[in-house]
């Protein structure tokens, strides 16, 4: 019988490593599984290369793994952005790398890592600073640029509901970069407001199935609530 | 000269949204273009975050904190919307489904160059965001700018000295001056607002302007 539940949000991410490669779902406020990065944080592994759209506003999220210096570098599209104090800070002072990427080639590239690609040529960022050293071609006249698979150890997500299967469903747009990330990567671990018996997603309503999941938990607040 | 107020170049570009257009506005001034469609076109707005249909802000009270636009503003879904998720939506933009982006810029070049993710400052950290994605992508960019810098230095130029979004990508540039469109020629006058003469807005541009043909 399968049951991808887990209890406890220690236990949810106990595993990730010094050095590991996680992902992190959410744009900008929306979709970002806030309670998995506070127990990555508490967790405490160091070294970490972060892969997320955004680098976390004010003391939250992606942000105060970046003020305890638990992060080498960042994947990000658009690291800056009103707030963004930590981030901004340890980029000037040099302490933060910085793999900057167009946000198509961003998801493109996680796309392809969760889909068994080998790299893909994407005319995006052709004749930019952002393409420079990379592999160029230019195919029926237009020029393209070839951009690698980019997969993670880990990805943490944030869904709105999810079975014991690990199928997920999302709120609006909180589904962003989330169900990409949860193909990419060799351990997905979801956060969601309510876990519910197998059976009662829609089928036909189902984003994300669960052979892309591998845990599931349901934030602290919920459980109280339904308890 | 007359020069128009952000609003009002909001309102100009959005005379110019066909009815039935899917069409992604860009971050800050762009976004007020939807605020001047007229009522009776029906405009399908996409929000690169992953969604087609955005609607007006919420109501006070009635926020979602999950349905945001790329800009990171609550806003509603308008009935037949929907929600995908960020490849989806970047293979609309790339893929050519958009009908019109409408973009602010820094500069644009006389071919049509783009430049509006970064400035020649090392200092400031950089974002790029979908800017990229949208310049190659949409069937036509339109930009939104002022026709010059603060300190009247022109933004239309023979050559972009900031680093490039996009090379040949802009279709027209909607300015505070005039409306001018990137054409084989070069670039060519489409409409100067009343009390402009060419005269004026050429010596504000920094590259040769064709008259209205």
């Amino acid at each position: 019988m399968i049951d991808k539940t887990i209890d406890s949000f220690s236990e949810a991410v106990n595993d990730i490593r010094d050095g590991d490669t996680v992902m992190i779902g959410g744009f900008g406020s929306s979709g970002i599984p806030l309670e998995l990065i506070e127990a990555l944080r508490l967790h405490g592994a160091r070294e970490l290369v972060i892969v997320s759209n955004n680098a976390g506003v004010a003391e939250e999220g992606i942000a105060s793994l970046l003020r305890d210096r638990l992060v080498r570098k960042i994947v990000c599209s658009f690291p800056r952005s009103a707030g963004s104090i930590w981030f901004e800070r340890l980029w000037e002072r040099g302490e933060l790398e910085l793999e900057l990427l167009p946000q198509g080639t961003l998801s493109e590239r996680i796309r392809a890592a969760g889909a068994g690609i080998g790299g893909f040529f994407t005319p995006t960022g052709y004749g930019t600073r952002l393409a420079e050293g990379k592999e160029t071609r230019v195919i029926d006249g237009r020029g393209y640029v070839l951009e690698a698979p980019l997969p993670a150890d880990f990805a943490l997500l944030k869904a709105d509901r999810a079975d014991q299967w690990g199928n997920l469903v999302y709120d609006t747009a909180g589904r962003n970069f989330n169900p990409i990330m949860a193909t990419a990567a060799r351990t997905t671990v979801v956060e969601v407001g309510q876990i519910v018996p197998v059976g009662d997603l829609n089928p036909e309503c189902v984003v994300t199935p669960g052979i892309f999941v591998n845990r599931v938990i349901a934030r602290k607040e919920n459980r109280h609530a339904a308890a | 000269m007359q020069r128009l107020e952000p609003e009002q170049i909001a309102q100009r570009v959005a005379a110019d949204i066909p009815d039935g257009a899917y069409v992604n506005l860009g971050i800050g001034l762009p976004t007020m273009v939807a605020n001047y469609v007229p009522d009776d076109r029906e405009v399908i707005y996409h929000s690169e975050n992953g969604i087609l249909g955005v609607g007006p802000a919420p109501e006070p009270g009635t926020e979602n904190p999950e349905l945001i636009n790329a800009g990171k503003q609550y806003v509603t879904l308008l009935p037949g919307g929907c929600y995908f998720d960020n490849a989806e939506s970047f293979a609309m933009m790339r893929g050519g489904h958009l009908d019109i982006a409408v973009l602010g810029a820094f500069q644009v070049s006389a071919r049509g160059d783009l430049a509006n993710w970064a400035t020649n400052n090392d200092k400031y950290p950089p974002a790029v965001g979908g800017a990229m994605d949208l310049a190659v992508g949409a069937k036509q960019v339109f930009v939104l700018m002022r026709h010059t810098t603060k300190d009247d230095q022109p933004k239309i130029l023979e050559q972009c000295d900031y680093p490039l979004t996009g090379q040949a990508v802009v279709k027209r540039i909607y300015t505070d001056l005039a409306v001018i469109d990137v054409t084989d020629d070069g670039l060519r006058v489409r409409e100067l607002y009343a009390g402009n003469s060419l005269e004026d807005v050429q010596a504000l541009t920094g590259v040769r302007l064709l008259p209205p043909a």
